[in-house]
């Protein structure tokens, strides 16, 4: 597969009170924004346990994004997003570790206001993932494993 | 209680009441310019001056002064008071040739030319001493004073220099009954009166408001202005109103204070703000006066207002042609890119109250009419007969002339070509937008703000009442633009949505809250610091942590802390989520079998049209 007709797949963890709803308003908008992102709905990022980052790229995903409520003041519950902004670094980390490259995982902030914030942020991201190629990780793993 | 009989009739008088208090009680006309009320009497004018009869004997007195006395007999239009009445009118005639309060007195007792020739025909002043009284008994400013003797007296602040202790107030000016002292605005200490604010320190903010009681402006009120000044050291000037008022409701002790409230439902009802047409300089707004917001017209056009509803110009003058430009500031990238709902409508009522009270031309500049309410179209027709001279397009520019007058540019979209029109007056129609501390709100209640800045309501269609915190109702303008009768539909929503919350007597709670399996619990604690509500506690005799359900907001940041893995998140399980991310990889093979047997049924189906 090559870079031309390669479509990424990226799995979004949003949050239900800002990025999810910003994520809704684009598509009612009908904000223009390719299809290549899969979200999972949590009630805040804070729910995000590294694990389902892990787990997506595990499964196929060849980009995660985590985005949740700005802080300070926006998360709906006071501080989950502390706790976002506390662990997703050393998922980072990690994730580096694991020889995957860091333009893969982007966590970040977008409140319900921002759909057009949404819409650019996959258009750039879809891009961004499908110049670096597909990951192949679920094959290197699953022929490792025979 | 004495008993006493003025021009014939038997009037009573309390002890320590003055014949002319009593007359005016009884409604008994003396002319006075010295006398006020509010002040110790000082029978300086004169003008006064009653036949006083006791024990048979006549004498002439200043009623201002006088005690009533029991059984005295008082005349005050007797010959003898005409005469001498008319002399002291005379004498001030001749000193202030030119003041029309004493020219009209003068006229009335048959003085019609001053006696002798004025020293200085533009004198004013006749040394009543009202205004030093008024800057001493309650002003406490003591700025004003007589100053030399005999025919050098005179009126003034020590020296006859600026001073400091002036504040500026005005009072003297008020008091004055000649006109004879003019207020000179210098400096930022002087209290400068906002171009269509309030007329006085005491006022009411809203004629409509009920219960409609005034309020005082800290900033403006005599009292409290010297009391700041003075660090405390005048702490009773003034006070006019709290000794005018019969109710005794002045109080001057009240402060701001905080209250306590526990509730079950909360209103946000904090509405918007008038948004400042500075920002957009072409408006040339601040640069002329005559150039107002929709929000000054009314002002302007308000029974209460300064002009008592006229509606006239900076210069005193009916205009003769008023342009309204809509839009200002709503619908415009520069500012705000929404509508603002309102201005179309109050524009054309504003364009109706200018051609019902003056005779002036009326030119509206608008983008598109938005005209979406009941009866709303049915209002703009009824003004397009009413000669209004309506240009679709915005108003580009406002320029001020060298002789004042105001050049409003812009397209006119119909005619397609530019046009201009010299008026006298500008309204600009400006944008409504959220109050500048909204986000301090917003962070209070756990609001999120849409895109406008205005609060978010829980569901743009479905849930237009109701934020995404339990218990929190938005009404009104908070949730963004809107008029009168939305205003009030929306509040009557929140209104009832807090009644069915409060009726029920019980709170729905949502399922998705987070439970510990105490069996995998290994009392670690991690999960009772990280929650936001203290909704997790530790249960020292069972050695686990264990959730409250009605406090859990079903966040899950616990679960995800959880190194047991322990807290499970209802509705949110970690099975689900990792369910999902599986889910998600397994579709594209059974997609493309289910796309690529569409393709084959789309390509049959045309197969078959060709």
């Amino acid at each position: 597969m090559n870079g031309t007709d390669f479509e990424p797949r990226i799995v979004g963890f949003l949050c239900n009170w800002c990025t999810y709803s910003a994520a809704d308003t684009a598509g009612v908008s009908r904000l223009e924004q390719p299809p290549n992102v899969d979200i999972i709905r949590v009630m805040c990022t804070g729910r995000v346990d590294p694990v389902f980052v892990l787990k997506a790229f595990r499964e196929g995903a060849d980009g995660v994004i985590v985005s949740g409520c700005h802080p300070p003041g926006d998360c709906h519950y006071g501080e989950g997003n502390y706790k976002t902004f506390r662990r997703m670094p050393l998922l980072e980390a990690l994730l580096q570790q694991y020889g995957i490259e860091e333009e893969r995982f982007h966590w970040g902030w977008i409140s319900g206001a921002e759909a057009p914030k949404w819409a650019q942020l996959v258009r750039d991201f879809t891009e961004q993932v499908r110049e670096l190629g597909p990951l192949n990780w679920k094959r290197e793993l699953e022929s490792k494993e025979d | 209680m004495a008993t006493l009989i003025i021009d014939g009739q038997e009037v009573h008088a309390e002890e320590g009441q003055t014949i002319l208090e009593v007359a005016r009680e009884n409604g008994i006309e003396i002319p006075t310019l010295c006398s006020h009320p509010l002040l110790e009497p000082y029978g300086a004018c004169r003008l006064c001056t009653v036949e006083v009869i006791r024990r048979g004997r006549s004498k002439l007195q200043t009623s201002c002064t006088h005690p009533a006395w029991d059984g005295l007999e008082v005349k005050t239009r007797s010959p003898a008071v005409i005469e001498a009445r008319k002399t002291i009118l005379e004498l001030m005639l001749s000193r202030c040739p030119n003041v029309p309060v004493i020219q009209d007195l003068a006229r009335e007792y048959g003085v019609t030319e001053p006696p002798f020739p004025a020293e200085d025909p533009d004198e004013k002043c006749i040394l009543c001493g009202l205004c030093v009284r008024t800057c001493h008994e309650l002003v406490k400013a003591d700025v004003l004073h007589f100053a030399e003797s005999g025919v050098e007296r005179k009126v003034g602040p020590p020296f006859m220099e600026k001073t400091r202790q002036c504040i500026g107030c005005g009072a003297c000016t008020i008091m004055c009954p000649t006109g004879a002292i003019e207020i000179l605005l210098e400096d930022a200490e002087v209290y400068k009166e906002k171009p269509l604010g309030p007329t006085s320190a005491i006022w009411v903010p809203s004629m409509q408001a009920v219960p409609r009681v005034p309020v005082i402006d800290m900033d403006a009120c005599i009292r409290f202005r010297q009391n700041d000044r003075t660090n405390g050291e005048i702490v009773d000037a003034c006070g006019a109103c709290q000794m005018l008022c019969e109710a005794d409701a002045v109080n001057f002790e009240q402060e701001d204070e905080i209250i306590e409230l526990d509730v079950g439902a909360i209103v946000v009802a904090t509405g918007f703000e008038m948004w400042d047409p500075v920002q957009l300089s072409q408006y040339s707004y601040g640069r002329s006066p005559n150039i107002i917001t929709g929000m000054e017209f009314e002002r302007l056009s308000n029974a209460g207002g300064i002009t008592g509803g006229e509606i006239l110009t900076a210069e005193g003058k009916k205009p003769e042609r008023v342009a309204i430009i809509h839009c200002v500031g709503s619908r415009d990238h520069n500012a705000h890119p929404y509508c603002s709902r309102i201005c179309c409508m109050y524009s054309l009522k504003q364009a109706h109250l200018v051609r019902d009270k003056t005779d002036a031309e009326v030119y509206e500049f608008y983008m598109d009419m938005r005209t979406f309410g009941k009866a709303y179209e049915e209002f703009y027709e009824r003004i397009q007969e009413e000669d209004v001279t309506f240009v679709r397009g915005r108003g580009a520019e406002v320029d001020v002339l060298p002789d004042g007058k105001l050049r409003v540019k812009g397209e006119d979209a119909d005619l397609g070509r530019m046009v201009h029109a010299d008026v006298d007056m500008v309204v600009l129609s400006t944008a409504i937008e959220a109050p500048h501390d909204a986000d301090q709100v917003a962070s209070l209640f756990g609001l999120s703000r849409s895109e406008d800045g205005f609060f978010a309501e829980a569901h743009p269609k479905l849930r237009p009442v109701e934020t995404n915190t339990e218990g929190v109702f938005l009404a009104g303008t908070a949730q963004g633009p809107k008029d009168v009768p939305d205003t009030v539909g929306h509040a009557g929503a929140a209104a009832s949505m807090t009644l069915a919350l409060l009726d029920k007597g019980e709170v729905t709670i949502s399922p998705q809250v987070a439970v510990v399996d105490e069996k995998l619990c290994s009392a670690c604690k991690t999960c009772i610091s990280l929650c936001p509500y203290t909704a997790i506690s530790f249960i020292e005799e069972d050695n686990v942590a264990r959730v409250n359900e009605a406090l859990c907001k079903g966040c899950g940041t616990c679960v995800a802390a959880c190194p047991a893995g322990a807290i499970t998140a209802r509705h949110f399980t970690d099975r689900q989520i990792l369910a999902q991310i599986e889910g998600l990889f397994r579709l594209p093979a059974e997609e493309t079998e289910a796309e690529a047997a569409v393709e084959v049924s789309v390509a049959e189906a045309e197969g078959v049209r060709s």
